[in-house]
């Protein structure tokens, strides 16, 4: 299994603690380079919790996030501040709640990706504010890297509207551009396919096999949308109550007697017999 | 169906022009009815009676009842009209909001050239319509005063209109920027242009200062601080009598000199270095051209830095600041270099201030000068530029207006002031705008990059910031 062999994140023993509330008891799982990873679970398994922690908006009471780049160094995303994950780490987020700079153009929101990188050419601001060449260049480049994914995403047409004018099923295509743009080696997408229809839901699976495929970024994935999930992951956690239930291929997952107890429930006879298997 | 669709526009064109139901003018009735009554007892005690005193120097009541009819009458009438015009609007089929009235974007267009023109040869302007030098000095120094102004919204624009921070205290820098001058050139005699760039480092100085604890704050917090800080800034420019000669402040501050040729009469001074007749107002003109270059540079400085990554990032700051922390942006930097820049304008602008006056106290940097400045940004809107500029003449223009409004004497009685109705005319002023043109004179954003064709973003999707 590739994320066993070759992993570009492990995650050990995560805990995180809300006051008396524990939210993700002693997770442990790894997402493979260049799989699509599905983290599923019902409402309330701490799913967006763990996106949380590898992203640095929270920091973890215990545990350890190892991110391995293809160079093979390793970051303890656990220990960098919170904007370094993105630049550093090269982890780039999308949000349940959609989150996009609404007043600003789309193409804009694609610039503010590439704020680290243009930062850099603008030499802090200095070299930029002077109107060097090394700039204009930069940002040419970055225009360009806007261009090919408004392209991917059928949104070209649209690049000068503001963002918080797009139907919401392109806002959410946005803002996945927006953050593979930051050149991630891992995308978290959290819910990427909620409140699409069949036919979007059904184009958001083929750009993240695209994604996938031609970029080698590995993706982690939460979603509801059994046929996302289902269809195109390679690799499926199952959460439930801040602890894994379950993890493996999706058949495994699919026919995983815990999970359909967690998802379906039981019949009321069959409560002691399955609680025994699960070990409850 | 052929039949019924001639008739069909003559229906709504009546509901139009129809003229208001009996239901309509009973509640617009009642309504009034209500309104007069609160009126009535709101000026029972207010207006009702009047102390004065008789020739034994006793208080004695006056009644005024015809004053609370009077009263009481208007705001009857005023109700009733209202109510009837909001009936007879919701009766009326709902047309569509225009995003932006053209005439208006024709408007901003020709502004900027047209402001520019006029700055430019404001000075002869004066002094043609004046028929003097001497006697544009007035005319002159209005013109110093709201482009002080207007420097001040621009670099304040910064902090509030972009990177979305509240900031109540930006007077504070306006003050470090003036005392920095003012201690500098009388302690060590340095000059302007040396004192000016070192007032403008001292500011941004003073701006991370205040940046750091105020970098978890939002919206209210966030104000009160930054209120509290300016509060800080002007009761130790009271206080510290061995630094800043406290109260009584201080005088004689070196006066501008044309890159080191002093305006005076002397041999070596302006006048006599380019041979014309010697004129106080030689230096005055000087001063205006200077603040017009301090503003105009503030203007570039900020309309190239919202085309750079950091201008950018303070926008998406002002829109989402979880998702910037997502996108690898450093919002503490970012927020930083927001109060840095917008302070270090303030502190040009103080130096300004203090070498045209010749003398600082802390008098002139009280919450009043912060609350102003900030409304010239918010009156502007959106970050806006041109927005910032017009305000700040309407804000600080205007005023002077009311100085010579004399025929209201003749309204009101000889004793009637209209200066004194500044800060009442100031207050409706911004009611009036904020239930018409809530995000400010100018209503929408300008994209800072385009691709293929520039459109102006409504400002109902650009949020206000965190505070």
């Amino acid at each position: 299994m590739r994320w066993q062999d070759d992993p570009v994140l492990e995650v050990e023993h995560l805990k995180m603690r809300f006051g008396g509330l524990v939210a993700v008891n002693d997770l442990s799982f790894s997402v493979g380079r260049g799989d699509i990873t599905a983290l599923i679970g019902p409402n309330g398994a701490g799913k967006t919790t763990v996106f949380n922690c590898i992203t640095g908006f929270y920091r973890p009471s215990e545990g350890m996030l190892s991110l391995r780049h293809d160079d093979g160094t390793t970051l303890l995303l656990e220990r960098l501040p919170g904007h370094s994950i993105s630049w550093k780490a090269k982890v780039a987020r999308t949000f349940q709640n959609i989150r996009l700079f609404t007043g600003m153009t789309v193409l804009e929101n694609l610039l503010v990706a590439r704020h680290n990188p243009l930062m850099l050419a603008s030499g802090f601001t200095v070299f930029g504010l002077l109107g060097l060449p090394g700039f204009r260049d930069a940002e040419r480049q970055a225009v360009e890297q806007a261009k090919f994914w408004l392209e991917k995403i059928n949104l070209i047409d649209r690049a000068d509207d503001p963002a918080g004018d797009l139907p919401y099923g392109a806002q959410r295509r946005l803002e996945i551009a927006r953050a593979m743009c930051t050149d991630p080696i891992l995308l978290c997408l959290d819910e990427p396919a909620a409140g699409l229809n069949p036919r979007e839901s059904h184009e958001l699976n083929e750009l993240l096999l695209s994604i996938r495929q031609d970029h080698g970024t590995s993706i982690l994935l939460i979603e509801h949308d059994m046929s996302v999930v289902m269809g195109i992951s390679d690799h499926v956690v199952v959460l439930d109550y801040g602890t894994k239930i379950a993890d493996g291929t999706p058949e495994e997952v699919r026919n995983d007697q815990s999970v359909i107890a967690a998802y379906l429930g039981v019949e009321d006879e069959e409560v002691e017999h399955v609680e025994a298997e699960v070990g409850l | 169906m052929a039949l019924n669709t001639p008739h069909a526009p003559a229906i709504t064109a009546a509901e139009v022009t129809a003229p208001a139901t009996g239901a309509q003018i009973a509640a617009a009735l009642r309504e009034a009815g209500i309104a007069a009554l609160l009126t009535l007892g709101l000026s029972i005690p207010i207006l009702a009676f009047k102390t004065e005193q008789d020739q034994a120097n006793a208080l004695y009541l006056q009644p005024r009842w015809g004053m609370v009819a009077a009263a009481c009458a208007l705001i009857f009438a005023l109700r009733f009209a209202l109510c009837l015009r909001a009936a007879r609007r919701a009766a009326a089929p709902a047309r569509p909001k225009a995003p932006a009235s053209p005439a208006l974007q024709k408007l901003f267009g020709i502004a900027v050239p047209l402001f520019l023109g006029v700055a430019v040869t404001y000075p002869m302007l004066a002094t043609l319509a004046s028929g003097g030098l001497g006697g544009a000095r007035y005319w002159i120094d209005l013109g110093i005063l709201i482009l002080t102004y207007v420097m001040l919204g621009w670099g304040l624009n910064i902090v509030v209109g972009l990177a979305g921070l509240l900031d109540l205290g930006y007077v504070a820098f306006y003050a470090v920027g003036a005392y920095s001058y003012a201690l500098l050139s009388t302690t060590f005699g340095w000059s302007f242009w040396l004192c000016l760039p070192l007032a403008g480092i001292l500011a941004a100085f003073w701006g991370i200062i205040l940046g750091f604890p105020v970098l978890r704050l939002r919206g209210d917090y966030l104000a009160i601080v930054t209120l509290a800080f300016g509060e800080i800034i002007r009761l130790v420019l009271i206080n510290w009598v061995d630094l800043t000669n406290g109260g009584a402040g201080i005088s004689s501050i070196p006066r501008v000199t044309f890159f080191g040729v002093p305006f005076d009469s002397s041999e070596d001074g302006f006048a006599s270095l380019f041979g014309i007749p010697f004129s106080p107002m030689h230096r005055m003109v000087f001063l205006y051209y200077l603040i017009l270059v301090l503003a105009l540079i503030t203007n570039l400085v900020t309309i190239r830095l919202r085309r750079l990554p950091v201008g950018r990032a303070w926008e998406a700051l002002r829109e989402d600041e979880i998702a910037c922390r997502s996108l690898g942006i450093n919002t503490r930097n970012t927020k930083l270099t927001a109060f840095a820049i917008g302070a270090m304008f303030g502190g040009f602008a103080g130096s300004f201030f203090a070498v045209r006056q010749g003398f600082v106290s802390p008098e002139s940097f009280n919450f009043l000068e912060s609350a102003i400045i900030l409304s010239i940004v918010v009156l502007g809107g959106m970050g806006s530029q041109v927005g910032v500029a017009i305000a700040a003449v309407l804000m600080v223009g205007a005023p002077e207006l009311l100085r010579n409004l004399d025929f209201l004497k003749q309204v009101f009685g000889a004793g009637f002031d209209p200066n004194e109705y500044r800060l009442l005319i100031f207050g409706l002023a911004m009611v009036a705008m904020m239930v018409w043109r809530p995000r400010g004179l100018v209503g929408h954003r300008e994209p800072s990059i385009v691709l293929t064709e520039r459109k102006a973003i409504a400002g109902s999707l650009v949020k206000e910031g965190h505070g």
